[in-house]
């Protein structure tokens, strides 16, 4: 069944057409928790190379949209594909399978870091590329002190997360995401855990990834990173896209009423 | 009161003797075994299947739920009326590791859901199984979360090892009730049985502020 025929609850979000150069489409993305509707048929096109930032109020459903990506939730229907390598139909019986492949494409880094606390640095990073994708520890070693020096972590590599500062505990959960060497980065509102003066190191290491060419989808309330590293911004409200475009537009000359709400009161709190 | 302190001292040898011998190893055998039994409980308790859940549940209802000197004499008198003969030590292992497995698998299941759910996430977004993330992030960290209450399971036990000399096994208690009753010196023989009780209680609390120590390194604060 092809998600255009699933019968919308909300209008459906504008149509995009899918770009030549797409790493990840997803049509038709619904959520349910028990009766409560998380999504409501979400679509989301993200090109090789770019950068997809989410905004909107907790409980927009924007951070679902992500673990639906990263099959740490199943959806309830929709289709998400990945450039010619795989297409999984949540709107089947998905197999285990599938979730894992979706899940082996993209790596998530969590609001609250989630780091293996009884692991070092190190430890917490090579889990991953010795574990699961059996690659051989000298390599994966050598690669993961590589990363944590680019991210200002070299030294800290025998330290135990409690040791480290929250910045720096994000930097090691961003660096053992880039160790899956993931087609996609999934970022969960990275820096709204940390202190405010922590911020700005967390978002400089973003930011370069991004200039480096990483694709990725960040969950974000910080307005001024989406401005400057997004290539795209999607404003999602009560689990619907409400407005998507140019970070020029969507954050400065917003159409939807909605959106202009929401991105005042993120500016002027007060 | 005349204070024996002759009997005291020549008691003393078959007292730790029997310690060594008895209680020590049948504590020890009893507590791994029942561990073991526990884990496998305990991620039955938390299966998603509702058989094998209820399987476990209703094991560890009947353990807790019934005296262990009941469970002893069950096994060592009651089942040899069913052709089922088992002698002393082996029938006292396996009553204490049951009785251990019961009450550890709780312990067990509840350290397993203390583990935050992100461990989970954050296992399973490094590509792991549910099965691998088990074994390599959630169990090392329950383990800490258990040593206290595994403590106390674990020096009931030995205390509890006592039991043991009502099916003739040969052990701390079962020998200083017979240097008693040879020497009509009971209060003498339960005290010094006791505080030789205490002392190996003492050891194993020490070894466990220890064993907490050691382990505080690995989790967060």
């Amino acid at each position: 069944m092809s998600p255009t025929e699933l019968p919308p609850t909300e209008p459906a979000s504008p149509e995009v057409p899918v770009p030549e150069d797409a790493l990840l489409t997803v049509r038709g993305l619904r959520k349910a928790f028990g009766q409560h509707e998380v999504l409501k048929s979400i679509d989301l096109e993200v090109r090789r190379g770019e950068v997809v930032t989410l905004i909107g109020p907790s409980g927009s459903g924007k951070t679902t949209v992500l673990r639906c990506l990263n099959g740490l939730e199943v959806p309830d229907a929709g289709v998400a594909e990945f450039a010619g390598q795989l297409t999984v139909d949540f709107s089947t019986p998905v197999a285990k399978k599938q979730v894992l492949a979706l899940r082996d494409r993209s790596a998530m880094v969590f609001q609250h870091y989630n780091l293996f606390p009884h692991k070092t640095v190190l430890e917490n990073v090579i889990e991953g590329p010795v574990q699961v994708q059996k690659r051989p520890k000298a390599e994966a070693t050598q690669e993961a002190r590589e990363l944590l020096a680019r991210v200002g972590l070299a030294g800290k590599e025998n330290s135990y997360p409690f040791e480290l500062s929250g910045g720096q505990q994000q930097r090691v959960g961003i660096v053992r995401a880039l160790a899956l060497r993931p087609q996609l980065l999934l970022f969960d509102e990275p820096t709204s855990a940390l202190d405010p003066e922590l911020v700005g190191e967390v978002l400089a290491v973003i930011k370069e990834l991004a200039d480096e060419g990483w694709t990725m989808v960040v969950v974000t309330h910080e307005l001024a990173f989406a401005r400057q590293v997004a290539d795209e911004v999607i404003f999602m409200d009560g689990g619907v896209v409400v407005e998507r475009g140019h970070p020029d537009t969507v954050l400065r000359d917003p159409r939807e009423e909605r959106t202009r709400q929401f991105v005042d009161r993120l500016l002027n709190p007060f | 009161m005349n204070i024996n302190w002759e009997l005291v001292w020549s008691s003393l040898g078959p007292l730790l003797t029997g310690a060594i011998t008895g209680t020590i190893p049948l504590a020890l055998a009893s507590f791994s075994l029942g561990l073991l039994l526990a884990l496998v409980v305990a991620l039955m308790r938390l299966s998603r299947n509702r058989v094998v859940s209820a399987v476990a549940r209703i094991y560890i209802s009947v353990i807790r739920g019934t005296p262990l000197l009941v469970q002893l004499f069950v096994i060592f008198y009651g089942l040899p009326s069913i052709g089922i003969t088992i002698s002393p030590w082996p029938s006292a292992i396996i009553a204490f590791s049951l009785n251990v497995g019961g009450y550890a698998a709780e312990v067990i299941r509840a350290a397993i859901l203390s583990v935050p759910k992100g461990q989970w996430e954050a296992g399973h977004t490094i590509g792991m199984s549910r099965h691998q993330t088990l074994v390599r992030i959630i169990l090392p960290q329950a383990a800490r979360v258990s040593v206290p209450p595994l403590s106390n399971t674990f020096i009931s036990l030995v205390k509890d090892t006592s039991l043991a000399s009502l099916i003739l096994v040969t052990e701390l208690f079962r020998v200083a009730q017979q240097v008693a009753a040879f020497s009509q010196e009971f209060m003498l023989l339960y005290l010094e049985a006791a505080v030789i009780y205490w002392i190996i209680c003492l050891v194993l609390a020490s070894g466990q502020s220890a064993l907490e120590k050691r382990l505080d390194r690995y989790v967060a604060h």
